[in-house]
C-alpha cells in the first residue's frame, strides 16, 4: 500500500482512535489503577480483599450470577426455536418485530416502572390470572427476584431473537433441502445441519445477553429488593462510588465485574470452538 | 429400497398466487433414462424439478411411480421418504462437516454400520475421482470438487431417481466440460434414472436420452437429442437449438404429399422452395396448412451450417452481400444482407459459416437445400414467465 | 390446499400473544395510571384527570428535561458522525495490519456493560469538572454510540462500490471532492439510519447518564428513575405521568426512525 494512502488511513482513523483511547481505554486503565491504590495513591490489594472478605459485598457475585445466568439461558433457548420458525420470513413479520423492538427502545427504567403497576398485587396481570382461576391469590411479581428476572426476559429476549433471526436467515436454505433429500426428518435437519451452523450466532447472542443481564442496575433497584435478594454487583459498585465516595473500592468492583464477564465469555467461546470445527463460511454458495 | 420401472408425471400444474409457473406438465419416463429439462430462465424447468422432488407442493396433477401415487396435490409422500437424490446448483455441502461426513450423512441416517459406511463412502469417492479427500472440508475445495462431493453424497445412497438442478452453471467453462464428461461416464456406469435441468443446449444434447424443451411453464417438445436438434417442433425450439435465419415469409404455394409438404415462400431473398418431411397427422403439417389457408405469414429457419457458400444443383439460391466476417479459426461466421428487400421491407440478415475466406462487401450466391429450410407459423408471445421455482 | 393448523403455528402464535399482551399491558397501565385517581381495584380506574401532569410540570422543569435530552442526543449524534464516518470508511475500504484487532477494540464499548467502565469514566468526569454539566453527559454518552455508528455505517459504505470512486478519480476529481459529491450523498441512507438509531438509543440510555448527571442536567429517563426510586416522595401516579412523557418522547422518535429503517436494523446483527 502506498505511503500516501497509509497516512490517509491514519488521518481517517485518528478521531475514532483518539475517542477510543481517551473515553474508553484511558478510563478503563484509570479504573484499573484506582482499584490497586488507596486514596492517597499507595499501591494495595485492599480494595479487592475488602470486597472478597465482606459477605455483604461478596455475595453480590452469586446473586448477580443467579439472576443473570438462568435468564440468559432462557432468553437464548427460547430465541432459537422462534428464530428457526421465522427463518424464512412470515406474514406480519414487521409487526412482530416492531413489538419486540418496543421494550428494547423504551429501556429498562420504563419497563420496570410499568411492571410495578401492571404486575403489582392489584394490577391487570394478577387480576387476569385470578379471573381465569389460575391462581387464588395475587402472585408476587414485584419487589423480588422474579420481577427482576421477568424484566430481563422482556428486554433480553427480543435482542437474542433478532440477533439469531438475522443469523439463521443467512444460512443457505439449500442446506436444509439437501438434508431432506438425503432422508433427514425436520428434527434431524435441525439438529444435524442447522444447529451446528447456528452455534457461532448462539454463542454471541449468549455472551451479549449475559453481559447485559449481569450488569443489571435500574431493574434490580426498582423491581427487586436492592438490600436483599436482588442486591446485584452493579449496586455494590455504585454505592461505594456515590454513597461512600470510595472510588478505589468502586473501581475494584467494576474490574471484578468485567473479569467475571470475561470468564463467562471465554467459557462460551471455548464451547463454541469445540462445537464448530469446520469451516466458518456459512453463506450462500 | 423399492425397485421400479416407470415414472409418470400427469398434468402437473404449479401456481404461485396469480402466476402459473407450470402448466399441465406431463411426462413418462423409464428406469435408467437420462431426461433433461431444457429452456431459458423462468421457463419453469426448476419448478418442475422441485415439484417432482416434493420440495414444493403441486397445485394440481399427479405423480406416479409405477402404480403408486406419490403426489396427488392433496397428499404426498414427504421428500425425505422418496429415496430421490438431488444435486444443487450451489452444491449445498454441509460446511461444518468433512467430505467424508458429508457423503456419509445419508448412510448414517439410515443406521448403516461403521464398516458399511466406510466402504460405501470410499467407493463413492472413488467413483467421482476424489479418493483421499475424505478429511477435507468444503471450504478448502474448488467448485468442481465440491460438486463431485455433492454427487457422491447422492449416489452413495443408490437413489431411485437422481435430480440435478443446473449443477454445472457455477463452474467455469473448462470445468464444465470436464464434469459433464464425468457425469456422462457415471450415468453409463450406474444407469441411475436421472432428471437434469439446464439452459445449456450443449449439455442437454451431450447427456440426454430425451430432452424436454420448455417455455413459460409449458412443454414445447419432448424428443431425443437428434429429434430436438434437427426436427424442432416450433420456432421457439428451433431458435433455442441454434437455428437462425428467421425471415418473415409469405406462403405462395403449398402442395401436400403423403410423407411431406412442398412449399414455396416469398422472402427478402426472393422465392424459396422448401420440402418439409411432416407426415399426415404431424401437428406441424396442419399448422402450415392452416397458415396457408388463412394467408398468415410464416417464418423461415435455417441452420447456419446448412447454408453453403456456393449454391449447388437443386438448391435455393440466395443473392446477397457479405457485411461482417468474424474469424473463428477453422471457420468464419459471416453475416450477409439480401440484395433485394423483403415483403415487409425489413433488412433480413443471413448468418452462415464458411471455411473459405470471405471479404466483407463481396457479392455472394449462397445455397440452401429445400429440405434444410424449415417453416413455422409465427410464435405467439409467451405468457409472463415466472421466476424459476424454488421452494 | 387445506390450511395447516400445525402445533408449531399455534405455539408460536400463543407465545407472541402472551408477549405482546404483557408489553401492551405494561404500557397501558402506565398511561391509565397517569390520568386517573382512585384506581385501587378493578379493571379500570373510576376517575380520569389531568391533575398528575400538572403536578409533574410543577415538580419538574419539563422544558429543561426535554432540552437536556434532545441536546445530548443530537449533539452526540453529530459528534459521533464526525468521528465515525471517516473511521467506518477506513475500516470498510482499506486493508492494514491490525485491522481485525482495531475492529474488535472498537466493538468493546458496545459489549462491555456501561457499569463496568462507567464508574471510572464518571470519576474522570468529576476529576475534570465535567460532571453534572451538559458536556459531561454528552461525552459519556458518546462511548457506546461511536462503535454503534461505525458498525452501521460500514456496510453502507461497502455498498458504494470502489469503482465509483475510481471512475471519479479518472475523471479528474480530487479526494475531497469525491468525498463531498459522491461518497456522502450515496451514503445518506446509512447516515440517516445511524443517526436516527443513535438518537433513539441515547434517549433511552440510563446507566451512563445517571452516573454523571447533576440536578439540572438530567435526561428524562434519569429523572424518571430518580422519581421511581424515591418512591415515597411523590404519588405513584405522578411518577407514571412522567413515565408517559418519557414514553411518548421515545415512541415518537422510534416511529420516526422506523420510517427510515427496518425494525431488524434496530438491533445490531452479528455474523
Amino acid at each position: 500500500m502506498s505511503s500516501a494512502s497509509k497516512s490517509g488511513t491514519k488521518v481517517l482513523l485518528a478521531p475514532a482512535i483518539a475517542f477510543l483511547v481517551l473515553l474508553f481505554l484511558y478510563p478503563f486503565a484509570y479504573g484499573l489503577y484506582l482499584s490497586f491504590t488507596k486514596a492517597d495513591g499507595a499501591a494495595t490489594f485492599s480494595n479487592y480483599l475488602r470486597f472478597f472478605k465482606d459477605p455483604w459485598d461478596f455475595r453480590t457475585i452469586w446473586t448477580t450470577l443467579w439472576i443473570s445466568v438462568p435468564i440468559t439461558f432462557i432468553n437464548v433457548g427460547l430465541a432459537i426455536p422462534f428464530a428457526y420458525y421465522m427463518r424464512r420470513g412470515m406474514k406480519g413479520e414487521k409487526t412482530i418485530t416492531f413489538f419486540l423492538i418496543v421494550p428494547i427502545t423504551l429501556g429498562a427504567v420504563l419497563i420496570s416502572e410499568g411492571m410495578l403497576s401492571y404486575m403489582g398485587p392489584r394490577g391487570w396481570l394478577n387480576q387476569f390470572l385470578m379471573a381465569i382461576g389460575l391462581v387464588r391469590e395475587p402472585v408476587r411479581f414485584t419487589h423480588n427476584y422474579l420481577g427482576v428476572v421477568i424484566s430481563l426476559g422482556l428486554s433480553g429476549f427480543p435482542y437474542a431473537f433478532l440477533m439469531l433471526l438475522g443469523y439463521v436467515s443467512g444460512i443457505n436454505p439449500d442446506l436444509e433441502k439437501a438434508g431432506q433429500m438425503l432422508g433427514a426428518s425436520r428434527l434431524q435437519t435441525f439438529w444435524k445441519i442447522l444447529f451446528p451452523l447456528m452455534v457461532p450466532g448462539i454463542a454471541i447472542a449468549f455472551c451479549l445477553n449475559f453481559v447485559m443481564a449481569f450488569s443489571v442496575f435500574p431493574s434490580a433497584v426498582l423491581l427487586g429488593q436492592p438490600s436483599g435478594p436482588t442486591r446485584v454487583i452493579a449496586i455494590a459498585a455504585y454505592q461505594w462510588a456515590f454513597e461512600k465516595f470510595n472510588f478505589n473500592a468502586a473501581s475494584a468492583i467494576s474490574m471484578i465485574m468485567a473479569a467475571i464477564e470475561l470468564i463467562v465469555i471465554t467459557l462460551v467461546l471455548v464451547w463454541r470452538g469445540r462445537m464448530y470445527k469446520g469451516a466458518s463460511i456459512v453463506g450462500k454458495g | 429400497m423399492k425397485d421400479f420401472k416407470h415414472i409418470s408425471v400427469r398434468r402437473m400444474t404449479k401456481r404461485f398466487g396469480e402466476k402459473t409457473a407450470l402448466h399441465e406438465f406431463s411426462l413418462d419416463f423409464d428406469k435408467g433414462e437420462f431426461v433433461t429439462f431444457l429452456g431459458p430462465s423462468g421457463c419453469g424447468k426448476s419448478t418442475a424439478l422441485n415439484c417432482i422432488t416434493g420440495l414444493i407442493p403441486i397445485s394440481s396433477g399427479e405423480i406416479y411411480i409405477d402404480d403408486e401415487c406419490i403426489d396427488d396435490s392433496r397428499d404426498k409422500i414427504a421428500p425425505e421418504k422418496r429415496e430421490f437424490g438431488m444435486v444443487f446448483q450451489n452444491y449445498a455441502l454441509f460446511p461444518h462437516l468433512s467430505v467424508f461426513d458429508n457423503v456419509a450423512f445419508g448412510l448414517r441416517l439410515r443406521k448403516h454400520t461403521k464398516k458399511s459406511v466406510r466402504e460405501k463412502v470410499d467407493t463413492a469417492l472413488r467413483l467421482v475421482h476424489l479418493e483421499g479427500y475424505g478429511s477435507k472440508f468444503p471450504a478448502q475445495m474448488s467448485g468442481g470438487e465440491q460438486q463431485r462431493v455433492a454427487i457422491a453424497r447422492c449416489i452413495v445412497l443408490e437413489p431411485r431417481l437422481l435430480l440435478l438442478d443446473e449443477p454445472l452453471s457455477n463452474l467455469d467453462a473448462k470445468l464444465r466440460v470436464e464434469l459433464r464428461y464425468e457425469l456422462k461416464a457415471l450415468h453409463e456406469r450406474l444407469r441411475v434414472t436421472t432428471i437434469y435441468v439446464t439452459h445449456d443446449q450443449t449439455e442437454a444434447l451431450a447427456l440426454s436420452d430425451r430432452i424436454v424443451v420448455m417455455r413459460a411453464g409449458k412443454i414445447q417438445q419432448v424428443g431425443t437429442p437428434e429429434e430436438v436438434f434437427s426436427d424442432p417442433a416450433n420456432l421457439f425450439v428451433a431458435d433455442f437449438m441454434g437455428f437462425k435465419n428467421m425471415w418473415k415469409a409469405k406462403l405462395e404455394s403449398l402442395s401436400q404429399s403423403p410423407g411431406h409438404l412442398d412449399a414455396v415462400v416469398k422472402t427478402a431473398g426472393g422465392s424459396l422452395r422448401a420440402r418439409l418431411r411432416y407426415p399426415e397427422g404431424d401437428p406441424r403439417r396442419s399448422a402450415l396448412v392452416a397458415a396457408h389457408a388463412s394467408g398468415k405469414p410464416v417464418v423461415t429457419a435455417i441452420r447456419p451450417e446448412d447454408i453453403l457458400l456456393r449454391a449447388q444443383e437443386g438448391m435455393n439460391t440466395l443473392g446477397c452481400t457479405a457485411t461482417l466476417v468474424e474469424y473463428q479459426g477453422q471457420q468464419s461466421q459471416v453475416s450477409a444482407c439480401f440484395d433485394a428487400s423483403g415483403p415487409e421491407g425489413a433488412a433480413d440478415r443471413i448468418d452462415f459459416r464458411s471455411a473459405e475466406r470471405v471479404e466483407e462487401g463481396r457479392g455472394l450466391q449462397l445455397g440452401v437445400a429445400p429440405d434444410r429450410l424449415l417453416l413455422f407459423p409465427e410464435l405467439e408471445t409467451a405468457a409472463t414467465t415466472v421466476e424459476e421455482g424454488s421452494p | 390446499m387445506r390450511s395447516k393448523l400445525k402445533l408449531s403455528n399455534v405455539l408460536f402464535a400463543a407465545a407472541m400473544v402472551v408477549y405482546v399482551a404483557n408489553v401492551l399491558g405494561i404500557l397501558f397501565t402506565v398511561i391509565l395510571n397517569s390520568i386517573s385517581k382512585d384506581w385501587f381495584r378493578g379493571v379500570f380506574p373510576r376517575i380520569f384527570t389531568g391533575d398528575w401532569y400538572r403536578y409533574v410540570s410543577r415538580d419538574h422543569d419539563i422544558g429543561n428535561l426535554m432540552f437536556v435530552t434532545f441536546t445530548v442526543a443530537i449533539l452526540d449524534v453529530v459528534i459521533a458522525l464526525i468521528i465515525s464516518f471517516p473511521a467506518a470508511y477506513a475500516l470498510a475500504r482499506k486493508e492494514f495490519r491490525g485491522k481485525g484487532l482495531l475492529l474488535s477494540l472498537f466493538l468493546l464499548p458496545m459489549i462491555v456493560p456501561p457499569m463496568a467502565y462507567g464508574i471510572p469514566l464518571a470519576m474522570l468526569c468529576y476529576k475534570f469538572h465535567l460532571a453534572a454539566r451538559l458536556s459531561g453527559v454528552i461525552l459519556v454518552n458518546l462511548v457506546p454510540i461511536v462503535p454503534f455508528m461505525i458498525l452501521i455505517l460500514m456496510p453502507f459504505i461497502e455498498q458504494v462500490g470502489t469503482n465509483l470512486e475510481s471512475a471519479a478519480v479518472m475523471l479528474g476529481a480530487r479526494r475531497t471532492t469525491i468525498f463531498r459529491k459522491i461518497l456522502v450523498p450515496l451514503t445518506v441512507p446509512g447516515i440517516l439510519t445511524a443517526g436516527i438509531l443513535s438518537i433513539v438509543k441515547t434517549i433511552s440510555m440510563f446507566d451512563l447518564t445517571y452516573l454523571v448527571a447533576g440536578g439540572n442536567t438530567q435526561t428524562i429517563v434519569v429523572a424518571l428513575y430518580a422519581d421511581a426510586y424515591a418512591a415515597g416522595a411523590r404519588p405513584p401516579q405522578a411518577v407514571d405521568a412522567l413515565a408517559v412523557i418519557y414514553f411518548l418522547t421515545a415512541m415518537i422518535c422510534l416511529l420516526v426512525a422506523l420510517k427510515f429503517v427496518s425494525p431488524t436494523q434496530m438491533v445490531f446483527k452479528l455474523k
